[in-house]
């Protein structure tokens, strides 16, 4: 079937199966931020946007993308190089294999909350599985970014 | 793995209806993060999402949710959890992940009736029915001890009211499906209360007392739980007893 999806600004017109998944098409056409991890829809390894939302590209059917704009980490590459460098900066990476669907999940997480608490932050990120930190290094990481604009000097321009 | 053959965004209920007719494997597709996980062929896959039934609408009485309304907008509804004491917002909150409560819906969490549903048992503490397009009205217990039904949820209807109620529920990790999970809906001198992932479905007791506890020890007397891997009959009953006392406790102080 025929679809036109908008991918990070730029329209891409496709004829797929109609069970082609939105991970294998977005891959397809070169986005390789974007990762598989359980299919199960329990790792948020392969999250994306859809409108502006943050979503499971392994669990949503490209045919009904039909119409719509898809986000990548491609697509967010300053605000995704801001935050790497409080990632790095706290050490919060081991093997970086969570790390694209972990950053959609918090860039989508500071357009849509004000000021979360650390309660909330754990509560918006519950679904981005991580096998090696144990997370501290990433609450870190994330809370000094949030926190970047407020007090003094931003800790990215020292 | 899910194989759909055709994918069809139909343009009325009557096109969905008819499809739905045709084959018996005809689906329709909502969050599909339920289906995805089965190992079938779908010769029409019939997408509702052209059919507005995204939006949550209040009036007066009530609040009309659209079946593909997905679990999130309804975490996220400020009135609608304001009326409900959080019920829904309570019952939501702990389903995977936001990206996954981006995509499933209400209608597919309601049609599907799974035994460990959060979202059943919080509904079954409002006074809450389901609109099918070929069925009609039904209310939401009726709903859950029906037969599957070939027929279209098009939405489910809250209905406004000042009584007090309550959702709780325990997971042995987080992100996993509960091992129990109980509501309480206080209408004047009575106390319903459902409990749900017992594992079996959702079962409603009507209870009195004259206080939480024997409330509470009633119901552990009467609820009928059995063992899985995620507890066993006797750590249910037990957790049916700790999850009522709570429940009960949170709606002394609403
Ligand atoms: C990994 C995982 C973890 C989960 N954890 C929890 C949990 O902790 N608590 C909980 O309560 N739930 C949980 N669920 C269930 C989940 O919240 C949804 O209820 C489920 O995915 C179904 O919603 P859906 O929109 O994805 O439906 P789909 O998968 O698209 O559809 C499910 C069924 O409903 C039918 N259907 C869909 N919409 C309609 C409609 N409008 N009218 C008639 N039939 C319809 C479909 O044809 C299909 O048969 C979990 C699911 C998964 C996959
Ligand atoms: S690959 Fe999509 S949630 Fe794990
Ligand atoms: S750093 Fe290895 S999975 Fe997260």
């Amino acid at each position: 079937m025929k679809i036109n999806i908008r991918v990070n600004g730029k329209m891409i017109s496709d004829d797929v199966a109609c069970d082609m998944l939105l991970l294998d098409f977005l891959r397809y056409h070169g986005f390789y931020s974007v990762k598989r991890g359980c299919e199960t829809s329990n790792c948020g390894l392969c999250t994306v946007w859809l409108d502006n939302k943050p979503i499971l590209s392994c669990s949503m059917l490209c045919a009904k993308c039909d119409g719509h704009e898809i986000t990548t980490l491609e697509g967010l590459k300053k605000d995704a190089e801001a935050f790497a460098y409080f990632m790095a900066n706290e050490g919060a990476e081991q093997c970086g294999f969570c790390s694209p669907g972990l950053i959609m999940n918090v860039l989508a997480m500071e357009k849509e909350l004000q000021h979360p608490t650390e309660e909330m932050i754990k509560n918006y990120l519950a679904g981005n599985l991580c096998r090696c930190t144990g997370y501290m290094g990433q609450l870190r990481a994330i809370t000094k970014y949030l926190n970047r604009h407020q007090g003094g000097k931003n800790e990215a321009d020292q | 793995m899910l194989r759909i053959q055709q994918y069809q965004k139909v343009k009325s209920l009557a096109e969905a209806y008819e499809l739905l007719q045709k084959n018996k494997n005809n689906q329709i597709i909502a969050g599909m993060l339920w289906l995805k996980m089965e190992d079938r062929t779908i010769p029409v896959g019939i997408d509702l999402s052209d059919l507005d039934l995204d939006k949550i609408i209040e009036d007066e009485k009530s609040f009309v949710i659209g079946a593909n309304v997905t679990l999130r907008q309804l975490e996220v509804h400020q009135k609608l959890n304001l009326w409900t004491h959080d019920v829904m917002k309570d019952a939501i909150k702990d389903i995977v992940g936001v990206q996954f409560r981006n995509l499933a819906t209400i209608g597919g969490s309601v049609f599907s009736r799974f035994g460990f549903s959060d979202i059943l048992c919080a509904l079954m503490c409002l006074k809450c029915e389901i609109v099918l397009y070929h069925g009609g009205k039904m209310d939401i217990v009726d709903f859950v001890n029906s037969d599957f039904q070939r027929d279209i949820i098009t939405h489910i209807i809250i209905y406004k009211d000042h009584d007090k109620r309550c959702f709780i529920c325990h997971r042995n990790s987080a992100t996993d499906i509960s091992a129990l999970n109980l509501s309480v809906w206080q209408r004047g001198d009575e106390y319903l209360i459902t409990v749900g992932a017992r594992p079996q479905k959702a079962k409603q007791y009507s209870i009195t007392g004259n206080n939480n506890e024997e409330i509470a020890n009633k119901l552990k007397a009467q609820v009928e739980c059995s063992g899985n891997m995620r507890a066993s009959k006797e750590y249910r009953e037990a957790l049916s007893y700790g999850l009522c006392l709570k429940a009960l406790n949170k709606i002394g102080e609403q």
